[in-house]
């Protein structure tokens, strides 16, 4: 048997064009699409079209809420919130950072050195899934307690003093002191910032794994070859070739990550005290607690508006269809 | 020199440099690193994703002293024998698996769906398409969550809120997911075999039933279990749109303040094994089958 041709005649790829319109007409794909689209506009865009409306609403619970185009809701959000917000990005940011650094030698390790392991270094990245994320981010609790041994070790090597001097200096004004008693306390980890930040990498490590993983994967690895044929050494042809064929996964990553992470209340709660409130936290407690429906809906249009931006930013470098 | 005495000379160790195995155990450890190192860092990723799992699987066999679970006290395997009588968790247990069942079951109708359009068809509104599964995977669990909360205040359903909303919000944010697992196996798969069907006289609904709906199936099945599993874990949304009904992670962060009980901990491990063996089966029957 002759070897058959990989690819079509002329150097063509096959053609797939064919294959790919199995059962197609005009109508099919909406047809396909309708059920899905009509489930994620009822019950995803019109909630945020109603928010918005919420957020420019006047009154109480007990007098119920009008419609009164209130923008005094956004500027008291804005000037009672703007140092929550800007913990919450910066806790956020660190904690995508961290994400990024941890992840990134993982994807890579599954994708270009796992070998016939491959797939069972998958299901491990989505096994942590499987319990629940309370019960997860709970069990950080017993890991930093105070007198445990991580704490002990951080405390003997000095590792905890040199975290307790990360502060915002005293003279920055209130709304930029994210971290006003140091990322850590001297004697603890629990009830401060890094934990937190630690409890956030944790739970969206997953979600920064999976992309950065698709994009790696799709990488000829030929590409990589040729740099290092060509005298490239090991970290140029990583620097040159790899990481920048995987930004695309990098990006899906970040904003997978980072918005998540800076709306996430669950961390805050159960790892900081009230000091690490997160602006999740605010919006959480607004909506349920004070019942200041508009204020809360203000909170999460802002919030929203930074997703939007930033989502925006990537769809003009990048296009849509690395999204998903 | 011959090419044949030019290898065995360099096959030779230089005479000058000592044999490997002299070398200390630190030193070949610190060469192993140098080597591996990415993968050395990747198994510590391995180490920090597991580490609380394993803290949550070690203390479901603890015997508290007092409410508060975070201190090892002594091996009890107690919580594993009452759990199963213990109302109070496995009410909300049933309703969660209840929940994330139908909510899997038609997040996976629908996401499969648009996955086979985004994957098979060009079809004007592409880009809007995208970007609409992927924004609810973007958007902070809080805000989805209280802008369910809002709409369904909207609608005068305030006083309805239960297994109902829970189930619609779940659908939801679990389509997105079960597009990108099952879209990611459709744009691997090899056109050429459907193309094979086709010349070899199939027609198109029976080369979609005997070749690609089959080839697609274990990326259905992925995003199924996927969006079962993020059902069944969600806690911020369903706090949004539960009213009064408690499930398993409702319950979990009640007990939070009070103290979680070991029970709650072998739910958690009960889960992750049951899922674990659901997910590794195939792989391991495969590699079996492989070997033999």
């Amino acid at each position: 048997m002759s070897p058959a041709p990989v690819v079509g005649v002329g150097g063509k790829p096959p053609a797939t064009d064919e294959a790919r319109s199995v059962g197609s007409n005009k109508f099919t794909p909406y047809a396909l699409l309708s059920p899905g689209l009509l489930w994620l506009s009822i019950f995803f865009i019109v909630p945020t079209i109603v928010m918005v409306g919420t957020s420019l609403q006047s009154g109480s619970l007990f007098d119920g809420f009008t419609f009164t185009w209130e923008f005094s809701n956004y500027t008291d959000a804005i000037t009672q919130y703007a140092d929550t917000f800007i913990k919450s990005i910066v806790y956020a940011f660190i904690a995508t950072v961290l994400c990024l650094l941890i992840a990134y030698p993982l994807a890579y390790t599954i994708a270009f050195k796992a070998g016939r392991w491959r797939n069972l270094l998958l299901v491990l990245v989505i096994a942590p899934f499987f319990t629940s994320f309370l019960l997860r981010t709970n069990a950080w609790q017993t890991i930093l307690s105070d007198n445990g041994p991580v704490v002990g070790f951080m405390e003997n090597t000095g590792l905890l003093w040199l975290l307790n001097s990360i502060q915002t200096p005293e003279s920055w004004p209130e709304w930029l002191q994210f971290f006003p008693e140091g990322i850590t306390a001297t004697d603890r980890v629990l009830a401060t910032p890094l934990a937190v930040i630690l409890g956030i990498t944790y739970n969206f490590l997953p979600f920064m794994t999976l992309p950065l993983y698709a994009s790696l994967e799709r990488i000829d690895g030929r590409l990589i070859e040729a740099a290092t044929d060509l005298y490239s050494s090991a970290w140029k042809a990583f620097r040159k070739v790899t990481f920048p064929l995987s930004l695309p996964g990098v990006v899906a990553g970040t904003l997978l990550t980072f918005i998540p992470a800076a709306g996430d209340p669950v961390n805050a709660q159960l790892l900081g005290s009230p000091a690490e409130a997160m602006i999740g936290n605010v919006i959480d407690s607004q909506f349920k607690v004070t019942t200041n429906y508009p204020l809360a809906s203000a909170l999460s249009v802002l919030l929203m508006a930074t997703i939007v931006t930033m989502v925006a930013i990537y769809v003009r470098k990048a296009g849509t269809e690395e999204l998903v | 020199m011959s090419s044949a005495t030019l290898e065995r000379t360099l096959m030779q160790p230089p005479p000058q440099l000592p044999p490997a195995r002299k070398r200390s155990v630190v030193a070949r450890l610190w060469l192993w690193l140098r080597n591996h190192l990415i993968q050395f860092l990747a198994g510590l990723a391995l180490v920090f994703m597991f580490l609380p799992v394993t803290i949550v699987l070690i203390f479901s066999f603890n015997e508290p002293v007092g409410r508060f679970n975070y201190t090892w006290q002594q091996f009890s395997a107690d919580a594993w024998v009452d759990v199963w009588q213990d109302e109070q968790i496995m009410d909300p247990v049933i309703l969660s698996l209840t929940i994330g069942l139908i909510a899997a079951l038609v997040a996976t109708i629908l996401g499969t769906l648009i996955a086979f359009a985004i994957g098979r068809h060009k079809f004007r509104g592409r880009g809007a398409t995208n970007l609409l599964i992927f924004m609810p995977m973007a958007t902070p669990e809080v805000v989805m969550g209280a802008s369910l909360l809002a709409l369904f205040i909207n609608m005068g359903l305030d006083g309805s809120l239960g297994t109902l909303t829970i189930t619609i919000a779940h659908i939801m944010f679990c389509i997105s997911f079960v597009v990108v697992t099952v879209k990611a196996r459709i744009a691997g798969l090899d056109s050429r075999l459907e193309q094979s069907a086709m010349d070899l006289y199939a027609d198109e609904r029976t080369t979609f039933r005997k070749v690609t709906f089959p080839l697609v199936l274990p990326g259905i099945v992925a995003g199924a279990l996927l969006a079962f599993s993020l059902s069944f874990d969600d806690f911020i949304i369903s706090s949004f749109t539960a009213g009064s009904t408690i499930t398993f992670p409702i319950y979990v962060w009640g007990a939070a303040g009070k103290g979680i009980p070991p029970e709650a901990n072998v739910v958690g491990s009960a889960m992750f094994l049951v899922a674990l063996v659901i997910v590794l089966a195939p792989e391991v029957t495969r590699r079996r089958s492989k070997t033999a």
